[in-house]
């Protein structure tokens, strides 16, 4: 099992262009996934959650503080932590095969093996046939399976979702949160989801962060249990209505509200 | 000297690769085509009028009729030494060596520029020198360096498709998307990876568009060079033609030339849309 750890990391942004003042959009930060949760991030916009996902993933380096995977520091991206975008960044110049094996290309994997794994990949996602598909022919929801499965073919330790629902109909995403626990369950990767819906937050983590704007900071780490018990059989209605999902429905309504008002005073 | 290629084709309904490309066509298209037609048919026929009346003497502006008879004689029994076929064989094969010489020289520059700042400090002043000088200009000093002979026609046609692709490879690579490349990063890939398999393919369109322009750049730049020096070629033809007063075999030679940018012109168009289909579902 591993660990992905910041500890205490703070990120400061130039205040602006010609000044040397700096904002601070992340403050002390402590968050640690292991390699069997699925973390799901919620918090109002400018927040600072795709910042901490930029951080994990080592697009950006941290103002002060630790980033580290199994103790030890990380020193930029690598292929131990895969990201699904919003929207998608999958290749256009590449068929949907081809941009689920581009991870197996960069590791320098045989054609034949490389074709081979990608439609298992596909077949994972439900996309057996869209192997040989453009990717402006597919839906939003199909490039988004296609990006996880991507995401998946670098055999990632710890995936990395920043809103990757966050542009689908209330259907697909119905759907799409399902397949997401599935293969967040088959996969035994650890999860940063990061999402502006609660409701998605509490279905699929294990633990839900909140992140307070301004700077952001985390004022809530909740452990949740209701995606084992999706994953178990339950039903989603018969889910929603627990008093447990309401609580902590409620609760995170709250937490949220709480510091948007504190920001109109 | 470049040419504004964008104006130069009449937005008509070119052969559609396939059904996706063509529903994107402005209806508008359609609407210009029977007008552009009408306006060539008139200006024709004001042309055929003027030499028929003798308006203008034939020295000055021989009929349609006679031009079309030159090219005809000229493509059968040739001109100074040479058929029409010889001399546009010649000047299609200088254009497309200068073409390979500085896509293979453009490109590395433009990622060099776009990617490096070492790259741009050191490129960027030869770019700019060379973008706004006319190629005719500095023709007379590759002569004196390099001598009369192909290698210098070659030479000058190149230096005057450079710029169009370095800049256009520059400008594609800053267009790669910051995701494209953080998704590669992300999947483990090194700085060469990402050059080669991320950026290189983003700026493909780009690149593409510069080639574009860099033809119609090179083509007028040819035909220039020719008339200065050359023993065979179209802007050769024309020149000899002009200095023997044979007006037929000029227009007939400017026809030709017109003919072949706009060939030249569809076929980067089908290029473009073979290669990189995607570039319009972007
Ligand atoms: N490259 C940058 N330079 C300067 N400021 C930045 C930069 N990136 C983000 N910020 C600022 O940091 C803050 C947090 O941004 P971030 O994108 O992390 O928020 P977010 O929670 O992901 O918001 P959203 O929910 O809208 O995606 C914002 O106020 C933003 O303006
Ligand atoms: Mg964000």
């Amino acid at each position: 099992m591993s660990v992905l750890s910041l500890q205490s990391v703070s990120l400061a942004f130039p205040a602006d262009r010609d000044s040397h003042q700096t904002r601070l959009v992340l403050d002390g930060v402590t968050l640690h996934l292991a390699s069997d949760e699925f973390i799901a991030v919620i918090g109002r916009s400018g927040s600072g959650k795709t910042s901490l996902l930029n951080l994990a993933a080592g697009f950006l380096k941290p103002t002060s503080g630790r980033i580290s995977v199994d103790g030890v520091d990380i020193a930029g991206p690598d292929a131990d932590r895969a990201v699904v975008f919003q929207d998608d960044a999958l290749y256009p110049w590449l068929n949907a095969r081809d941009n689920v094996a581009f991870p197996l290309k960069l590791r320098g994997i045989a054609k034949r093996e490389r074709r081979l794994r990608a439609n298992g990949l596909l077949a994972k996602v439900g996309l057996e046939n869209a192997g040989a598909k453009n990717i402006w022919e597919l839906s939003g929801g199909m490039r988004q399976r296609v990006g996880i499965a991507r995401a998946l073919a670098s055999e990632p330790r710890f995936l990395l979702l920043d809103e990757p629902l966050g542009a689908l109909d209330a259907l697909t995403r119905a759907r799409l949160q399902q397949f997401l626990l599935k293969v967040w369950s088959d996969s035994k990767t650890g999860a940063l989801l990061i999402t502006h819906s609660i409701e998605e937050a509490i279905l699929l983590a294990t633990r839900v962060v909140v992140l307070a704007p301004n700077p952001g900071r985390i004022v809530a780490d909740i452990p949740a249990s209701f995606g084992r018990q999706l994953l178990a059989g339950k039903s989603l209605p018969e889910l929603k209505d627990t008093p447990e999902y309401r609580r902590l429905h409620d609760g995170l309504t709250g937490l949220i509200h709480a510091d948007a008002e504190e920001d109109a005073a | 000297m470049t040419i504004n290629i964008g104006t130069m084709i009449p937005a008509a309904p070119t052969a559609p690769v396939d059904v996706a490309v063509e529903a994107q066509q402005p209806k508008r298209s359609f609407g210009t085509l029977p007008i552009s037609l009408a306006t060539i048919a008139v200006i024709i026929a004001a042309w055929s009028l003027a030499s028929a009346y003798g308006v203008v003497s034939p020295l000055f502006l021989p009929s349609p009729w006679t031009v079309l008879k030159a090219i005809h004689g000229v493509a059968v029994n040739g001109f100074v030494d040479s058929t029409l076929a010889q001399h546009t064989f010649a000047s299609l094969l200088r254009i497309f060596a200068a073409l390979a010489a500085s896509i293979v020289i453009g490109i590395p520059a433009g990622l060099a520029i776009g990617t490096s700042r070492i790259g741009k400090g050191i490129l960027d002043p030869i770019v700019e020198f060379l973008r706004p000088l006319p190629p005719l200009a500095y023709l007379p000093l590759i002569i004196i360096w390099i001598g009369i002979g192909e290698a210098s026609k070659i030479t000058v046609i190149s230096l005057a498709m450079l710029p169009p692709i370095i800049l256009s490879t520059a400008a594609g690579v800053k267009s790669a998307p910051a995701d494209f490349i953080n998704a590669a990063r992300s999947f483990g890939a090194t700085r060469l990876q990402i050059l080669l398999q991320v950026i290189l393919p983003s700026a493909i369109p780009s690149i593409l568009t510069g080639t574009r322009i860099a033809l119609g750049a090179g083509w007028s730049t040819l035909v220039a060079a020719e008339l200065v020096a050359a023993s065979r070629g179209l802007g050769f033809m024309i020149q000899s033609a002009a200095q023997f007063l044979v007006t037929d075999i000029v227009i007939a030679g400017i026809v030709v030339i017109a003919a072949i940018a706009f060939l030249l012109e569809i076929l980067a168009r089908l290029l473009e849309r073979w290669f990189v289909p995607w570039a319009a579902h972007r």
